[in-house]
């Protein structure tokens, strides 16, 4: 693959679709799937076919996700420019979209009309305030198809780092840009790709981390399913950089279109010598192969990851060494997060520069994020570092339904914590986040109205911890079901001051001690909301226990140990 | 996890407790504290099996390092700081210990291994008087399917040193972890009776190299079962020769 | 030996419960050096005394066995209240031990297998007269503060000598110098 030809295909891409005059674009990721899109589809296309010619220059196609998940299933319909009417291009965007819905978008798309009761106005700060550098292609392209990928600039990072870069050139490009890793630990990406380069070995690998598990997190199956290509493009950059030939994409078996799109996006790219021996006229080979994660959270730790892919059970291993110098089959690996390697092909693209010039001092360029819980607009934004909490919540999120109020903002999942609402203003980046007691963690954001209890949400994050530590460790393995055991009894409202000691108590040695990040950060969601609802906890705890053998009160000694005890 | 072989010529300075001491390169924490007769408490580590690094008993404070160090799989640097036996860790530590106590059903006074076993002799070492954390009580198995060895659940700390011994030295990998989190457990083949093992090959070593009474010979009562563990370095040393 | 000389005895107080009375037996193993402690001390509760109540303002209580009935719980909370330093003797005082053993199953499950299955005449629950069992044998510092431990099954005589020792000479003992889990 020359610049010319990968030129060519966007060209050839570009002019079938110019021959095209009208594009219906259905939403096909799986939120949009699970509520019949698919079938949205094959009655539009049926009925295109009925047309007749009158059909033929309207295209239905399928395209990833366009983000306002809770407005699903999502069409988005391309008007051609009308010189007569003197109006430009136009885009109008359906929601809520069923099979009945089908037939009269058809019949009004081809008759160049628009159906004002279905239209998603796109002007909403949903859609103006986000900046999509990740998701650039997401809704637009077809996943399943390269050419798109191709028409839309993709491939052509990859092309210009192989035939005008030196691997040195990209790292530096990368260290530039600023960027860090977005699975949630934020190490300066650059860095940690320079140090598998510094590394000598006569084998490396690249991994990709795909193994997202957060709950109430799916910015990775978005990327994955939307823009597939980009991560192979991300991933083969990374491996010209580093000096890998061999690279794996950790995918958990719950990702069922995620694995189909992948596949065939590996396959697409082979056979566009995209992927595969001597890239580009030069020395460099890259492959990729897909490994299915069995369910377990853990996994997504990068030992364990490794662990899993060489075939043994996932559980990590302690660190130093770090998988930069001894990683998959003992050998020098790169692991970054999807989202990490769908940012690079656009630093190859645009440099290092233009990433650096989106965000604050330390975080750079945009984060993807999935809003969820008590919140009007639910589904996947991008937005630049930086931004506050409250613009994400109240303006791009559109507040809270149904008038009530906002109480805390979950973010970094498990390992995360709660940002109360006098937090609000606080601009989103790393250090700002770590400050106020949570993390980025890898972009879930679970939003909650006056209703939660703070108490029950700790319990919800520790029972996740403790079905999910993998059972190497005894401060993870014991730690987290102690906790949920007292976090349990606190939500019954049994529990005593006693209780409460002890779990700041197991809090800190779980912490502490634990060998891996899931048990270091499990109590992460307790320590927040005990920081910032103390009060929560404290009214979880019963009064004085008065059980069969209280001793009454006239028996106690002044001055000896208070008699009643709890049980 | 391979170590690192390099040029035995080179030298390293560090401090363990405040005393300073001369290291090779390539060799832990754990190595250097012994070779200096400092004694860093464990369970899971025993010399001549893999490094497992899971009971976090052997933590130690290195300065400098935000996160704690495990001395097993930690290796040392030039001038480096490392504090075993500080407050902070003792407290740790004992916490681990009571852990494991409350985790499964240790009625030591009833146990085969009474008198014999690394955990008891780590509570007291460490002070563990009593047990502060709620006991889980878990209904955990015995499996007494073996002829001569018996698997009992109850007092099982998943320290691995039986998994890792089947598979590194006797080569059967009969043992393995099964499940997960507190769920965890010691398994045989794909989680079969023990006795219905096609691979095990009955050598005993995983029963002598059992930490507490969860592996056992039969026919023992309590306090009598005895582990003879000087098999191991002997079977490593000749292995690497 | 004039009373204004002799220091005022130490009062102690000990108690059974779930336990095996093990633990009082090697009380009792002191043999000798029970004369050698007698005048230091003046036992005002114990089985092996037949004072009903503990005397309020009692300086040590010593508490024997697992807490297994509403009985048990009672009997250790007036203990507590009694006395101003707790000393949970023996492993079932401390781990509750074998009481505990019945804690992986049900407590009805425990009453079918003893007092039906195995009931050669007259299966019954025992629900007169007897106090009710607890859902779970618990350690006494589960229910009440502990101020000492002396694990051991049961704890030798030369450990309980040394625990008594130390505390009538003022000073906090290490119990784990001579006895553990399981000794």
């Amino acid at each position: 693959m020359t610049p010319e030809e990968l030129e060519q295909i966007a060209v050839d891409q570009q002019e079938a679709e110019n021959q095209l005059d009208h594009r219906i674009n259905v939403c096909m990721a799986a939120s949009c799937m699970s509520r019949h899109s698919e079938q949205i589809v094959k009655d539009m296309q049926a009925k295109l076919k009925d047309m007749g010619e009158k059909g033929e220059k309207t295209q239905v196609r399928c395209v990833g996700c366009m983000g306002l998940c809770s407005a699903g299933p999502l069409v988005e319909v391309d008007h051609p420019a009308d010189e007569a009417a003197g109006k430009g291009p136009e885009k109008v965007m359906y929601r809520d979209i069923s099979p009945e819905h089908a037939e009269s978008i058809v019949n009004a798309t081809v008759d160049g009309r628009t159906l004002p009761d279905l239209v998603q106005p796109t002007d909403i700060p949903y859609f103006t305030r986000q900046k999509r550098i990740v998701t650039e292609n997401s809704g637009y392209i077809d996943p399943e198809c390269i050419e798109d990928y191709i028409a839309a600039g993709g491939y052509s990072g990859l092309v210009s780092a192989l035939t005008e870069m030196s691997p040195d050139d990209v790292i530096h490009e990368v260290t530039v840009s600023g960027l860090r890793g977005r699975g949630g630990g934020g190490f300066p990406t650059g860095l940690k790709w320079s140090t598998v380069a510094r590394t000598d070995a006569d084998q490396k690998y690249v991994v990709c981390n795909a193994d997202e598990g957060d709950p109430g997190a799916f910015m990775d199956r978005a990327v994955l399913e939307s823009d597939p290509h980009r991560i192979i493009e991300g991933m083969t950059i990374a491996g010209y950089a580093v000096g890998a030939s061999k690279a794996y994409i950790y995918v958990r078996a719950e990702y069922p279109l995620a694995i189909k799109r992948l596949k065939r996006a590996i396959s697409q790219a082979n056979k566009f010598g995209l992927l595969g021996t001597n890239l580009c006229d030069t020395p460099f080979n890259f492959d990729i192969e897909l490994r299915l994660g069995a369910g377990a959270f853990v996994c997504g730790e990068e030992t364990a990851l490794i662990a899993s892919i060489e075939g043994k059970r996932g559980t990590p291993r302690p660190r130093p060494p770090f998988p930069a110098s001894y990683g998959l089959f003992g050998k020098p690996t790169l692991i970054n997060n999807v989202e990490t390697m769908a940012t690079i092909p656009w630093i190859t693209r645009y440099g290092g520069e233009a990433l650096a010039a989106i965000g604050t001092e330390k975080s750079k360029g945009t984060k993807v994020f999935a809003l969820a819980g008590k919140i009007n607009c639910n589904g996947l934004i991008e937005v630049p570092m930086g931004i506050s909490l409250r613009e994400i919540i109240y303006e791009i999120g559109d507040g809270i339904p149904d008038g009530a109020t906002f109480k805390a903002v979950q973010t970094g999942g498990p390992s995360g914590g709660c940002v109360p609402a006098d937090k609000l203003d606080m601009p989103v980046d790393y250090e700002s986040l770590q400050e106020a007691g949570t993390i980025m963690g890898s972009g879930g954001m679970v939003i909650m109205d006056e209703t939660s209890s703070m108490v029950d949400v700790a319990r919800f994050f520790m029972e996740f911890c403790k079905d999910e530590s993998c059972g190497k460790c005894v401060p993870c393995r014991v730690g987290t079901a102690q906790m949920l055991d007292l976090l349990e009894k606190m939500c019954a409202k049994s529990a005593t001051q006693k209780d409460l000691d002890l779990l700041k108590e197991l809090c800190d040695v779980t912490k502490a001690c634990s060998l891996c990040g899931l048990g270091q950060t499990a109590p992460n969601p307790v320590l927040s909301t005990l920081h910032y609802f103390e009060n929560e906890y404290m009214d979880s705890l019963q009064g004085e226990v008065t059980g069969v053998g209280a001793v009454p009160a006239t028996e106690t000694k002044a001055g000896a140990p208070d008699p009643t005890h709890e049980k | 996890m391979a170590r690192q072989k390099l040029p035995p010529t080179q030298t390293l300075t560090m401090k363990i407790d405040d005393v300073d001491v001369t290291a090779k390169p390539g060799q832990t924490i754990q190595d250097v504290a012994r070779d200096h007769d400092i004694e860093i408490p464990g369970l899971c580590y025993i010399d001549g099996l893999t490094i497992w690094g899971a009971c976090r008993l052997c933590l130690v404070e290195v300065e400098g390092m935000r996160k704690l160090l495990a001395a097993c799989s930690t290796e040392v640097a030039e001038g480096m700081i490392v504090h075993t036996d500080t407050e902070r860790l003792r407290r740790y530590r004992k916490m681990v210990i009571e852990m494991l106590f409350a985790e499964r059903n240790h009625v030591c006074s009833v146990c085969v291994s009474n008198g014999h076993c690394d955990l008891q002799a780590m509570a007291v070492q460490l002070g563990v008087d009593h047990v502060h954390l709620p006991y889980m009580n878990p209904d955990v198995k015995v499996d007494s399917s073996h002829d001569r060895f018996r698997l009992d659940h109850n007092r099982c700390i998943l320290c691995t040193r039986c998994v890792r011994v089947c598979g590194e030295i006797e080569g059967a990998a009969t043992k393995g972890v099964g499940g997960r989190g507190i769920n965890a457990r010691i398994i045989n083949d794909l989680n079969m009776p023990w006795g219905d093992s096609q691979t095990c090959t009955s050598c005993g070593k995983c029963v002598h190299i059992c930490p507490t009474g969860a592996l056992v010979e039969k026919g023992t009562a309590a306090a009598e079962m005895k582990k003879h563990r000087s098999f191991l370095p002997y079977l490593t040393v000749m292995r690497e020769s | 030996m004039s009373s204004d000389t002799t220091p005022k005895p130490v009062t102690i107080a000990t108690v059974w419960l779930d336990g095996c009375s093990g633990c009082h037996m090697s009380f009792l193993d002191m043999d000798e050096r029970l004369i050698e402690i007698a005048p230091l001390i003046q036992i005002v509760h114990s089985p092996v005394v037949d004072t009903k109540q503990i005397p309020p303002g009692t300086d040590v209580g010593i508490i024997e066995g697992a807490i297994s009935n509403e009985d048990d719980e009672a009997k250790a909370k007036k203990m507590r209240a009694a006395c101003n330093f707790i000393v949970s003797l023996g492993d079932c005082a401390v781990t509750a031990n074998v009481p505990s053993m019945r804690n992986v199953f049900d407590k009805q499950e425990c009453f079918d297998r003893a007092y039906h299955e195995n009931a050669d005449l007259q299966p019954a629950n025992p629900d007169v007269v007897v106090p009710p069992l607890l859902d779970k044998a618990l350690a006494v510092h589960q229910v009440i503060d502990v101020d000492l431990y002396v694990p051991g099954c049961p704890p030798p005589a030369d450990a309980i000598y040394y625990v008594l020792s130390e505390l009538l000479a003022g000073r906090q003992p290490d119990p784990l110098q001579l006895t553990r889990f399981g000794k």
